[in-house]
């Protein structure tokens, strides 16, 4: 902190770089906000919806939002702390963003409240020139600090968002499912990457247990490409697997694959491989020591 | 701690309860082999249902018991690997190669019959013959 100057003698709690004379400043602009709080938020309410920001929300819903973004807003300026306003914000974020509220909306609106204190201030001190500029000095910080604060509140709660639903469609796209007792099937399509494979590895065993499986077909039909990587995840499956007891048939090489596979020396010796789904099943099947018989043949004869 | 060894028919079952010190691994694979001998047994079981984490002693000593009991003439299976166990010992390498594998004792079982009957029909002699009987073969 840079204290060392004559004029700046000790810092005042809060704000970084903070004078006695701002900290003086700041109380002066925190009565005045209070003092104008009713005129003041209504002045912002009224640009929000001329703005045609927050289109989302009724204009009662905007004005109550408004009145504690306000509140909020003048604490942190007058406390220095952050904490509140973060908290504040990424529960408004939390409250706002399934709503359809983007991230233009939010950073305009603490924009706009930032230009009504400052064209009030403008409105107050106009005649005394230096005393404007002093204030301004001693706002203008603050203020763009909560702005940031603000935004960056209402982003991070929508990454958190995004990836909590990555996360869910993670889950659905890597379904383990039953089609006999004891067998199960795991479609896989798309990309692996190591996240997804050991995901995926994790919900197989876990479904082998559940369900009892002995025999485990796993289908890439759907999978593009596959480098060592990919394939070294396959051979940990199918090992993992195999300790729990369970037999796993690969399904669905395409020829590029098996092309690669055997180009980049993957051993795969110790995968039992099926062309298609269909011919996995029926392995599947004679393992498990069914037979699937058309309706005549099993119908008395006669 | 010692692990209890159960005999049932021409089977032997070791349920192992908790984590175990590489002496009491060494201490189990000793049992286990000597009574194969003993009594006469066609397969082993070992259930690790009860252990969440396995090493490369454990892993190396359920391998050593497998390969040892069939030398004795016994098939041994390891039953009840739990899931995050399993996905552990696959990527620290531990595959437990060439030793059978099942969820839980009742596959263990279901397994070593399906072993002996496939013995009795390969001609290797019939398996059941009661308790106490002696084996010519």
């Amino acid at each position: 902190m840079a204290t060392t100057s004559k004029d700046r003698p000790s810092p005042a709690a809060g704000l970084p770089v903070q004078t006695q004379d701002t900290a003086a400043l700041l109380r002066e602009l925190v009565a005045h906000l209070r003092q104008n709080r009713t005129q003041l938020r209504e002045e912002w309410a009224r640009r929000i919806t001329r703005a045609q920001l927050l289109t989302a929300m009724t204009e009662a819903e905007i004005f109550a939002e408004a009145t504690s973004v306000y509140d909020n807003y003048v604490e942190a300026l007058e406390t220095g702390t952050f904490e509140a306003l973060q908290a504040y914000s990424r529960n408004l974020s939390e409250r706002i963003i399934p709503r359809g509220v983007e991230t233009h909306e939010v950073v305009g609106i603490v924009l706009l409240l930032r230009d009504v204190l400052a064209r009030s201030l403008f409105a107050k001190y106009h005649e005394d020139f230096d005393k404007l500029n002093r204030i301004l000095d001693a706002y203008e910080p603050a203020a763009n600090r909560i702005a940031n604060t603000v935004a960056v509140g209402f982003v991070q709660e929508r990454e958190r968002i995004i990836r909590q639903q990555q996360e869910a469609i993670r889950e659905l796209s890597t379904p383990v499912l039953q089609v006999r007792e004891r067998l199960l099937i795991l479609p896989i399509i798309g990309v692996i990457d190591p996240q997804r494979a050991r995901q995926l590895t994790e919900q197989l065993l876990r479904a082998i247990r559940t369900n009892r499986a002995k025999v485990v077909v796993i289908d890439i039909t759907g999978v593009a490409a596959m480098d060592s990587n990919v394939a070294n995840h396959l051979v940990q499956t199918v090992e993992a697997s195999r300790l729990l007891g369970a037999t796993v048939i690969v399904t669905g090489l395409s020829p590029e694959i098996a092309q690669t596979l055997v180009t980049i020396g993957v051993d795969l010796s110790e995968m039992a491989t099926v062309g298609d789904l269909q011919g996995g099943i029926e392995e599947a099947e004679r393992l498990l020591g069914y037979k699937v018989l058309p309706l005549e043949e099993l119908a008395p004869k006669g | 701690m010692e692990v209890p060894i159960l005999k049932q028919g021409q089977y032997l079952i070791a349920s192992i309860q908790s984590a175990l010190t590489d002496a009491d691994l060494s201490q189990l694979r000793e049992a286990l082999i000597e009574r194969v001998g003993r009594f006469r047994a066609r397969g082993v079981i070992v259930d690790v249902t009860a252990l969440d984490v396995m090493d490369s002693f454990a892993v190396r000593t359920l391998r050593d018991i497998a390969h040892m009991a069939r030398l004795r003439g016994a098939e041994t299976v390891i039953v009840g690997i739990q899931p995050e166990v399993a996905f552990a010992m696959v990527q620290l390498g531990l595959t437990l190669k060439g030793v059978a594998t099942a969820l839980d004792l009742e596959e263990g079982l279901a397994f070593l019959d399906d072993v002996a009957r496939e013995r009795v029909e390969r001609g290797q002699g019939p398996i059941d013959r009661g308790p106490g009987h002696r084996d010519r073969a």
